[in-house]
C-alpha cells in the first residue's frame, strides 16, 4: 500500500483521539484518548521512516512510546491521589485554576 | 494480500479508536484502546518495523494499559458522566474539521514522496539490530535523557501517590493543605493602626 | 593688597561671623553672640576702609577693578563667574552699609539683651550683611541677583523674628512675596539684556551698551523693557508704589531691625541698582520717565499718609518710603552723586530716628502708639536730642546733612529744566510735609504733660508692663522664645546704644559738609569714574543756582517745623479740629490710600478663587475621576473581559488548542497552495 493510506489513518485516529479529549469528563478516559493520539502519531513517524528507507523515524517511535509511558504513569498517579482525597473525578469539576 | 491485511488492521484500529471514545465504562475504553493498539502492532508489521510493533505489544500494551486497569480497578469505573456544555456538539466538529484538513493537506497538495510504496527494502531494516546500532550511535543523547525521563516520572508517580498514614479523614489534610495565614500582612494601615489585620485561617 | 582682595575680605568677614554665631548659638554665654557680630562688621568696615584707599591709588581711568575668583558656567552664550566689581560706587555703598550696620549691631547688643534669640538675632543680622554687600559688590547679573535674592530672605527672617507673634509672621510672608515680585522682575530684566548682549559681566554689559552695538537706536523696545522690569524689581525692594505697602508692615521687626534693613541698607538697594544700570537708563529714557513719576509718587504719597499714622515706628517708615522716593527721583533723572549722597545721609539720620524711637518704644514697655506717649522731655533728654538731630536732619535744616543733600537732588531737577521743573516743585511739597511729620511725632512724643510713663522715668524707675501684649492687637503674649524679651532697654541706661546713637548723630550733623556746593564735591569727585559715560550727570547746576534751591530748602523746612509747632505745641486742639472738618480726607490716609485693599481685590482674591476652582473641578473631578479613575477603569474593564477566558475546565483550554492548531495548518495549507 501507499504509504499515504497509512498516514491518512494515522490522521483519522488523531481525529478521533481529539474528540475524545474534548468530549469526555472522566480524566481517565481522557489520557485513553490522549494515547490515541501519541499511537497516532507513532504510526506517521513508522510511516515516513518505511518511506525514507531509515530508521529514524522508528527509533524516534521508540522514544514516544517512552514519553507515553512516563505520563501515563504520573497521570494516572495523579488520579489515584485525587481517588484518595475524595475530590470528584470529573474534569468539570476540578475548576479552581480559574481567572 | 498486503492491502487485505491493511484494511483489516486498519479497520481495526479505527474500531478501537471510536470504541474508546464512545464506550461509557472506562473499563471497556481500556480494552478498546488495547484492541487499537494489537492493530496497531500489526500496522506497524506490515510497513517492515519488527522491533517497534513487537515494542508496542510488549512496552505499550503489555505494560502500559495492564497499569490502566489495576488503576481503573482502584479507581472504580465512575458514573456515567454526561458531556456538557456547548463541546458536546462542538467537539466532534473540531475534530471532523481537522481531520478534513489533514487529509486535504495530505492527499490534495500533491505530495510525491507518499504516493508510492516507500524506499526499497534493504534486509535487516526495522530490525532490533538496525535499532540498536542507532540507539547507541546516532541517537545516543535522547536515549540517555529518555531513562532519566523514565526516572523522574517513577519517582513523581511514588511521590503523588504514596500512602501518609493510612486513609485519614478529610480534616488531616486539609490541615496539612491549608497553610496558617498570617496575622500581620506587614502593611502600612495595620502598622499605624487604620486597618487591622486579617484573621488567620479563615480562607 | 589689591582693591580686589579687600573686597573679598569685606565679603568673608559677616559670613564668618554668621557661621559662627549660627554653630554656636546655644553655647554662647551673655553678650558674646552681640560682640562677634559687631566685631565681625567692623571688620568688614575696616577692610571697606582699606578697599578705599587702594583703589584711590589706581588712576581715576583705571578705578574699575573686576575680580573673579571661580568660573562657576563659563561657555558659549554665558559667562557666569563669581566675580566682583570694586568700583567707586560699590566702595561708596559698601563704607555706607558697614559703617551703619556696625553702628546698628553695637546698638542690637544693648537693646535686645534679654531676648531669648540673642544669638539667632545676629546670626541672622550678620546674614543680611552679608548679604547687602554681595548685592552691592556683585560684578555680574548672576551674583547681582544672588544677593538680591538672599537679602529678601533674611529680610524675611528678621521681619518673623518674634515668630510666635502672628501679625509679625504674616508681616514677614507680605515682605516676602512682594521682593518675590521684584525678583521675577529683576531676572526677567537680566534675561532680556542676555539676550542681546550675550553676556552677564556688569562692565562688559555697559560697554556694549554704550557703544551702540546691541541696541540700535534710543528707546529700543527690548532695552525699554529690561530697563522697567529692573524697575519693578528696584520698586519692589525699596518699598515703591504700587509695591510699597510690605514696608509699613515690616515694623513688626525689632527696631534695630527697622533702622538696618528699611531704612539705611536693604531698600536702598533699588536706588544702587538704577545708579548701577545707569547706562542702560540712560539709552532707554522711557524707563528712565517711569522711575521718576513713580518716585515722585511714592515722595508724596508716603508724605501724606506720615501725617496721620500713630504708630511711631509707621511715621518713621513713611518717611523713609518718601526719602527713597527722592532718591529714586534722583538717580532716574540723572543726579546720580546727588541721590547716592542723599542715600549715605539719610542713612545716618534714619537710622538715628529709628534707634531714638527704639529707646522710646523701650521706655513705654513695648507700646509704640503716639496717642499715649507725651511728656518724655524731662525723662529721656539724649534720646529727645537724638530725636531732634535725626528729626532736623530729615526736614532739611542748615547745617544738617539732610538740608545739603535732599536740595541736591531738587536743584539737579530744576536745572534739567522743562517737565523736570515740575518734579522739582513737588519734591519741595514733599519736603514742607517731611518736616510738618516729623515734628508733629517729635512734639507729641517729647513735649507737653508726661505721660505715667515718663513720671515714673523722671522718678528713675523704667515702667514695666505686667502683662506682655501684641502693640498692634492687644493680644497677650509670654516673654519666651519667638516673642520679645521681658526686660526694655532705653539709651540712657544701656553705654552701647548711646555709644551707636552718638556716632550717628555726628554723622548726621557733619555727613553734609562732604559736598557743599560751591565749595568741596567730594562726593562727586570720588564718583566721577563709575559715572564718566554719562550724559546726564554733567548737567551740575551752577553753585548759584544750588545755592538758591538750598535757602528755598531751609526756608521750606522752618516754615514745616512751625506748622508743626502750631498745630500740636501752641494750640493742641487744632489737630482734632481739622481731624473733625476734613474727617473723609484723614479716613483715606489713615487707611494708607486704600493699597491693600486694592491689591486684596485686584489680584489675592481671584488668585485664591483660582486656587479653590482648581481644587474643587480640576484636581478633584478631571484629575481624580477621569484621569486617573478612568484609566484605571478602562484597565480594569479591559482585564475582566480577558479574564473570561480562564474558565478553569480542562476540555476548553482543550479546545481552544485544537481550533489554534488547526488554524495554523490551515495558513500553511493555504498559503504553500
Amino acid at each position: 500500500m501507499a504509504i499515504g493510506w497509512y498516514l491518512v489513518v494515522s490522521a483519522m485516529i488523531f481525529c478521533i483521539g481529539v474528540a475524545g479529549v474534548l468530549t469526555r469528563r472522566n480524566p481517565m478516559v481522557i489520557l485513553l484518548c490522549l494515547e490515541l493520539m501519541l499511537n497516532a502519531g507513532n504510526l506517521a513517524l513508522v510511516a515516513f521512516s518505511r518511506m525514507h528507507g531509515n530508521q529514524d523515524g522508528q527509533v524516534f517511535a521508540l522514544i514516544v512510546m517512552v514519553v507515553a509511558a512516563c505520563e501515563v504513569t504520573v497521570g494516572l498517579g495523579l488520579i489515584v491521589a485525587l481517588y484518595r482525597r475524595r475530590l470528584p473525578i470529573d474534569v468539570d469539576e476540578l475548576n479552581e485554576l480559574h481567572g | 494480500m498486503s492491502a487485505v491485511l491493511f484494511f483489516i488492521a486498519a479497520i481495526g484500529a479505527i474500531a478501537g479508536a471510536i470504541g474508546v471514545v464512545v464506550l461509557r465504562n472506562p473499563f471497556y475504553s481500556v480494552l478498546a484502546l488495547v484492541s487499537h493498539l494489537i492493530s496497531l502492532a500489526a500496522l506497524f508489521l506490515l510497513l517492515r518495523a519488527e522491533f517497534v510493533a513487537a515494542g508496542q505489544v510488549v512496552v505499550y500494551a503489555g505494560a502500559v494499559m495492564v497499569l490502566y486497569v489495576f488503576v481503573v480497578a482502584y479507581v472504580g469505573g465512575g458514573e456515567d458522566l454526561p458531556t456538557g456544555g456547548g463541546l458536546r456538539i462542538l467537539g466532534p466538529v473540531f475534530a471532523l474539521a481537522l481531520a478534513v484538513e489533514l487529509c486535504i493537506a495530505l492527499l490534495g497538495t500533491g505530495l510525491k514522496g507518499i504516493s508510492q510504496k516507500g524506499a526499497p527494502y534493504v534486509a535487516g531494516f526495522g530490525s532490533p539490530e538496525a535499532i540498536g546500532k542507532e540507539l547507541l550511535t546516532k541517537f545516543l543523547f535522547p536515549f540517555e535523557v529518555a531513562s532519566l525521563l523514565l526516572l523522574v516520572a517513577a519517582i513523581g508517580a511514588v511521590v503523588l501517590a504514596r500512602r501518609r498514614k493510612g486513609l485519614e479523614g478529610d480534616d488531616e489534610f486539609l490541615k496539612t493543605v491549608h497553610t496558617p495565614r498570617s496575622l500581620f500582612t506587614g502593611t502600612m494601615a495595620e502598622g499605624v493602626g487604620v486597618r487591622t489585620a486579617p484573621r488567620g485561617g479563615e480562607d | 593688597m589689591a582693591p580686589a582682595t579687600f573686597g573679598w575680605f569685606v565679603l568673608l568677614c559677616p559670613l564668618v561671623g554668621t557661621a559662627v554665631i549660627g554653630l554656636l548659638y546655644n553655647r554662647l554665654p551673655g553678650k558674646t553672640a552681640g560682640y562677634i557680630g559687631t566685631a565681625a562688621i567692623a571688620l568688614a568696615f575696616l577692610c571697606s576702609f582699606g578697599a578705599l584707599l587702594t583703589l584711590l591709588h589706581h588712576a581715576p581711568e583705571h578705578r574699575q577693578v573686576s575680580s573673579a575668583i571661580w568660573d562657576y558656567a563659563v561657555t558659549t552664550g554665558v559667562d557666569a563667574k563669581l566675580q566682583i566689581l570694586v568700583d567707586p560706587l560699590s566702595v561708596f555703598m559698601i563704607l555706607v552699609v558697614t559703617g551703619v550696620s556696625t553702628m546698628i549691631h553695637l546698638y542690637s547688643v544693648g537693646y535686645l539683651y534679654s531676648d531669648r534669640g540673642y544669638s539667632r538675632y545676629f546670626a541672622y543680622l550678620n546674614f543680611f550683611v552679608f548679604s547687602m554687600l554681595l548685592l552691592v559688590l556683585a560684578g555680574n547679573f548672576l551674583l547681582l541677583i544672588v544677593g538680591w535674592a538672599f537679602v529678601g530672605a533674611a529680610s524675611y527672617l528678621l521681619i518673623s523674628f518674634w515668630y510666635r507673634r502672628n501679625t509679625a509672621t504674616k508681616a514677614g510672608i507680605k515682605a516676602f512675596v512682594i521682593n518675590v515680585v521684584g525678583d521675577i522682575g529683576l531676572v526677567l530684566g537680566t534675561f532680556f539684556l542676555l539676550k542681546h548682549t550675550g553676556t552677564v559681566d556688569l562692565l562688559k554689559t555697559f560697554k556694549a551698551v554704550d557703544a551702540h552695538t546691541v541696541f540700535a537706536h534710543r528707546n529700543d523696545g527690548d532695552l525699554v523693557a529690561a530697563c522697567v522690569l529692573l524697575l519693578v524689581g528696584a520698586f519692589a525692594k525699596s518699598a515703591q508704589v504700587p509695591l510699597h505697602t510690605w514696608l509699613p508692615d515690616a515694623m513688626e521687626g525689632p527696631t534695630p531691625v527697622s533702622a538696618l534693613i528699611h531704612a539705611a541698607t536693604m531698600v536702598t538697594a533699588g536706588v544702587y541698582l538704577i545708579a548701577r544700570m545707569h547706562p542702560l537708563f540712560e539709552q532707554a529714557p522711557a524707563a528712565a520717565d517711569v522711575g521718576m513719576i513713580g518716585g515722585c509718587v511714592t515722595l508724596l504719597v508716603a508724605a501724606t499718609i506720615g501725617l496721620v499714622v500713630t504708630d511711631v515706628k509707621r511715621v518713621i517708615a513713611y518717611s523713609t518710603m518718601s526719602q527713597i522716593g527722592y532718591m529714586i527721583m534722583g538717580v532716574s533723572a540723572g543726579a546720580y552723586s546727588a541721590g547716592l549722597f542723599h542715600l549715605m545721609t539719610h542713612a545716618f539720620f534714619k537710622a538715628l530716628l529709628f534707634m531714638a524711637a527704639g529707646s522710646l518704644i523701650g521706655a513705654m514697655a513695648g507700646d509704640q502708639s503716639l496717642d499715649r506717649m507725651s511728656g518724655f522731655r524731662k525723662a529721656m533728654p539724649f534720646t529727645f536730642g537724638c530725636f531732634i538731630v535725626g528729626g532736623l536732619a530729615l526736614a532739611g535744616l542748615p547745617p544738617f546733612s539732610g538740608w545739603l543733600s535732599k536740595d541736591d537732588i531738587i536743584a539737579f531737577l530744576n536745572h534739567r529744566g522743562g517737565g523736570f521743573e515740575v518734579l522739582g516743585v513737588l519734591g519741595y511739597v514733599g519736603a514742607l510735609m517731611t518736616g510738618i511729620y516729623t515734628f508733629r511725632m517729635i512734639f507729641r512724643a517729647f513735649l507737653g504733660e508726661p505721660c505715667p510713663e515718663a513720671s515714673e522715668l523722671e522718678h528713675g524707675h523704667l515702667a514695666h508692663a505686667e502683662v506682655p501684649r501684641n502693640p498692634m492687637t492687644g493680644e497677650e503674649e509670654d516673654t519666651d522664645v519667638g516673642f520679645p524679651g521681658p526686660e526694655h532697654h532705653i539709651a540712657e541706661q544701656a553705654p552701647e546704644m548711646k555709644v551707636a546713637m552718638s556716632a550717628l548723630a555726628v554723622g548726621a550733623v557733619v555727613a553734609g559738609l562732604l559736598q557743599v556746593p560751591g565749595v568741596d564735591h567730594v562726593v562727586t569727585k570720588f564718583l566721577d569714574p563709575t559715572f564718566a559715560d554719562s550724559r546726564l550727570a554733567s548737567h551740575e547746576p551752577s553753585n548759584s543756582s544750588a545755592w538758591i534751591g538750598l535757602v528755598i530748602g531751609a526756608v521750606i523746612a522752618v516754615c514745616g517745623i512751625a506748622v508743626a509747632y502750631r498745630i500740636w505745641v501752641a494750640k493742641p486742639g487744632t489737630a482734632t479740629a481739622i481731624r473733625a472738618r476734613l474727617g473723609a480726607v484723614h479716613n483715606f490716609l489713615a487707611h494708607k490710600w486704600y493699597f491693600d485693599e486694592l491689591i486684596d481685590v485686584v489680584f489675592v482674591r481671584p488668585a485664591l478663587w483660582v486656587g479653590r476652582l482648581a481644587e474643587s473641578v480640576f484636581e478633584r473631578v478631571l484629575v481624580a475621576e477621569v484621569i486617573t479613575g478612568g484609566t484605571v477603569g478602562i484597565v480594569r474593564a479591559g482585564s475582566a473581559i480577558v479574564r473570561r477566558a480562564q474558565t478553569g475546565l480542562l476540555r476548553y483550554y482543550a479546545a481552544s488548542l485544537i481550533v489554534g492548531l488547526g488554524a495554523i495548518a490551515l495558513y500553511y495549507l493555504v498559503s504553500s497552495s
